[in-house]
């Protein structure tokens, strides 16, 4: 019988293998934050150990970073401490840090694919869940915890037991308004937050092929909101066309012998999954998160749902909670949930074809009174090219904050933060309670939706609003 | 790593489904640079609500939290398991947890006992109506035992040896380093390296 994808390149990276215990697989790439690895470093100290491979390990400074007065010291003092410890880290152990005001800081999810660094057949690790981004290229990549970030740094390797493997089918063509956060979105609400637990999904069909690599990306990014470790998809033309000429790509020999790797790098047509979903990316429409979870999701002509209408007693419990916590009544039509805030950016949402794809909603509009709009690019590379192109004044133009790279309200670890009851649209990958600032409601978009309800101030499409009128 | 056989502790039914790990410990307490006390940021935005569970004698002095299905999904800051176990929990019961929060207790020694569903209800009822029953995580029996009831617990068979063992996984790893080593010598040229 043949392999999948996510089986070819975990056998590719096995150690070590014994009866009764988990696999030791070797790990290629370590991307390394401010947030998950003082501890680690810590640990690596007081045993006496080195880290085994420098040339293998990249860090970058995202979660803590301010995105505005970004050449003066942190105001917050415990965020400027995790950031100077990260700082001194990286010295001591000899590793590659892109620091706040580098020209390759930025999050560190968008930096490695941006370098060149994530490639195909890649085994990719980070402290940080949204690692099943780098999937997007054929890599099988996934989040670790801090004690695992150390056992990386100590030993070039992990214990982990074999994932079974999901096929995620989107069949069709999107259609135009909607986006790869639509599919995402849609493939979490059907498979629930749990569905994907213990699984490797990959995604295939014809509405993934035709995506671009930073769509690929948005879709791999929320795997880990299905529950599942790493998402996947299998290289193609697209991915080395992506990959090539970038800092980190291969050359030459180098890059032939790479290519008759990663084009071996795809699910065998005997292959068998564990699990098969489908969903038709042609009958989607525009997905809105309206609860705690991001499972929790209806197409935005939706109504805001009955918590007794769910077949589970758990699942009544859990929507009668968030919509208490949201301020939500059922009945209410998504398009007139009123929001305070709209987020650009993050891991999901923050690279270049994101800012166009708002940028092409809000050109020649002002926003909406009242409604604060923050654009917050995912790299200072991400912000170099929009600015480049003229993204910027139609965002400011627009009445948006034109911000610095990183993670930002994502997670409100910086000063980007939402006040208590404040509602935002945002292109992030998470709705948890408080997660964008203590009492804090979010809804999930994409950016073309955070575009349109920067215009009309309720959660919108582009389809809802009326033509642009020039200004000039 | 203190060893685990079993543990006898006061029961806290928590009813929510989805405890994600933002709510076990909200990003503002992630700043922080130690790996110990984060006691005080255990469920903190939920804490602030006075009939929250752990707001409640005797609830407040438990050692084992019994949760809803899908336990520690989203982000994978180990700091959730460190604010569990400052607080002074020693295990987690669940009918599901997230990959990663699992993971992650395995490494630090708090146990996470998959228990069915229904088990997890009738220990919530036993918990809700004699507050301060003790429940007992026997991780050599692979049992979980609560008034008279007696359910069976899933845990990974080698994170329950090592867990016995009391033995720290990089130790475990470090043994094999002749096979890492072998191992290097055969990955092709063209992968990446982050130092040029």
């Amino acid at each position: 019988m043949g392999k999948t994808l996510a089986e070819k390149v975990w056998d590719a990276h096995v150690v070590r293998r014994a009866e009764g215990e988990p696999d030791l697989l070797y790990i290629d790439l370590h991307l390394v934050h401010e947030v998950t690895s003082p501890q680690a470093f810590e640990g690596l100290r007081l045993a006496g150990r080195p880290v085994r491979r420098p040339d293998l390990t990249l860090a970058t400074e995202d979660h803590n970073t301010p995105t505005l007065d970004i050449d003066k010291p942190i105001a917050d003092l415990t965020s400027r401490t995790q950031i100077e410890t990260l700082r001194r880290n990286c010295a001591e152990f000899g590793i590659r840090l892109h620091p706040l005001g580098d020209v390759e800081q930025g999050i560190v999810h968008v930096v490695g694919p941006q370098l060149g660094l994530t490639q195909p057949g890649l085994t990719v690790v980070c402290g940080d869940s949204h690692t099943s981004t780098h999937g997007a290229f054929g890599a099988l990549a996934f989040g670790i915890g801090t004690s695992e970030v150390e056992h990386v740094l100590a030993t070039q390797t992990l214990p982990l037991r074999p994932f079974k493997t999901m096929a995620i089918n989107v069949e069709g063509q999107l259609r135009p308004g909607t986006s790869a956060k639509d599919i995402i979105l849609a493939v979490i609400a059907k498979i629930g937050t749990g569905g994907g637990q213990g699984y490797v999904l990959e995604y295939r069909g014809e509405a993934i092929r035709s995506l671009s690599m930073e769509a690929r990306m948005t879709i791999c990014n929320m795997s880990i909101e299905a529950g599942a470790r790493a998402g996947m998809i299998a290289p193609d033309e697209t991915t080395f066309e992506y990959i090539k000429g970038r800092p980190h790509a291969p050359e030459g020999k180098e890059w032939d012998a790479a290519l008759e790797d990663w084009k071996s790098l795809r699910t065998d047509d005997d292959a068998e999954f564990d699990a098969e979903v489908t969903i038709d990316a042609g009958a989607l429409e525009p997905f809105v998160t309206w609860g705690t979870n991001p499972g929790q999701g209806l197409p935005l002509s939706a109504a805001v749902p009955d918590p007794d209408s769910f077949a589970d007693e758990s699942a009544r419990a859990a929507a009668r909670r968030a919509l208490q916590y949201m301020d939500l009544e059922p009945g209410t039509p998504l398009r007139d949930i009123p929001v305070d805030t709209v987020f650009i950016g993050s891991c999901t949402n923050g690279r270049i074809e994101d800012l166009r794809a708002a940028a092409a909603v809000v050109k020649g509009r002002r926003k909406a009174d009242g409604v604060r709009v923050l654009v917050v690019p995912g790299s200072h590379r991400v912000r170099e090219q929009a600015e480049r192109e003229g993204l910027d004044a139609i965002f400011t133009e627009f009445g948006a904050e034109w911000r610095h790279a990183g993670c930002s309200m994502c997670l409100g670890m910086n000063p980007d933060q939402l006040a208590p009851g404040e509602r935002s649209a945002s292109t992030s990958n998470r709705n948890f309670e408080g997660r964008q600032g203590k009492g804090g409601r979010t809804h999930l978009v994409s950016p073309l939706v955070a575009a349109a309800t920067g215009v009309r101030g309720t959660l919108s499409s582009p389809a809802d609003l009326e033509p642009a009128t020039p200004t000039r | 790593m203190e060893k685990f056989i079993r543990h006898t502790g006061v029961g806290v039914p928590m009813r929510h489904s989805n405890v994600d790990t933002d709510q076990i410990i909200p990003a503002v307490y992630l700043k922080r640079v130690s790996r110990t006390g984060f006691e005080d940021a255990l469920f903190a935005a939920w804490r602030n609500d006075e009939s929250f569970i752990l707001n409640q004698e005797p609830y407040r002095s438990g050692s084992v939290l019994v949760a809803g299905p899908d336990f520690g999904t989203g982000s994978s800051r180990e700091h959730a398991v460190w604010a569990l176990k400052d607080y002074g929990f020693k295990a987690v019961l669940s009918a599901r947890f997230a990959d990663i929060f699992r993971g992650n207790s395995g490494k630090q020694g708090l146990v996470t006992g998959q228990l069915a569903q229904d088990d997890i209800e009738q220990i919530w009822k036993v918990l809700e109506n004699e507050p301060g029953t003790e429940v007992t995580v026997d991780l050599e029996q692979r049992q979980v035992r609560c008034a008279d009831i007696v359910a069976p617990m899933e845990v990974d068979e080698y994170t329950r040896w090592r867990l016995m063992e009391g033995l720290d996984d990089i130790a475990l790893t470090l043994r094999h380093t002749d096979d890492i080593d072998d191992f290097e010598t055969s990955r092709p040229s063209h992968k990446p390296r982050t130092l040029v």
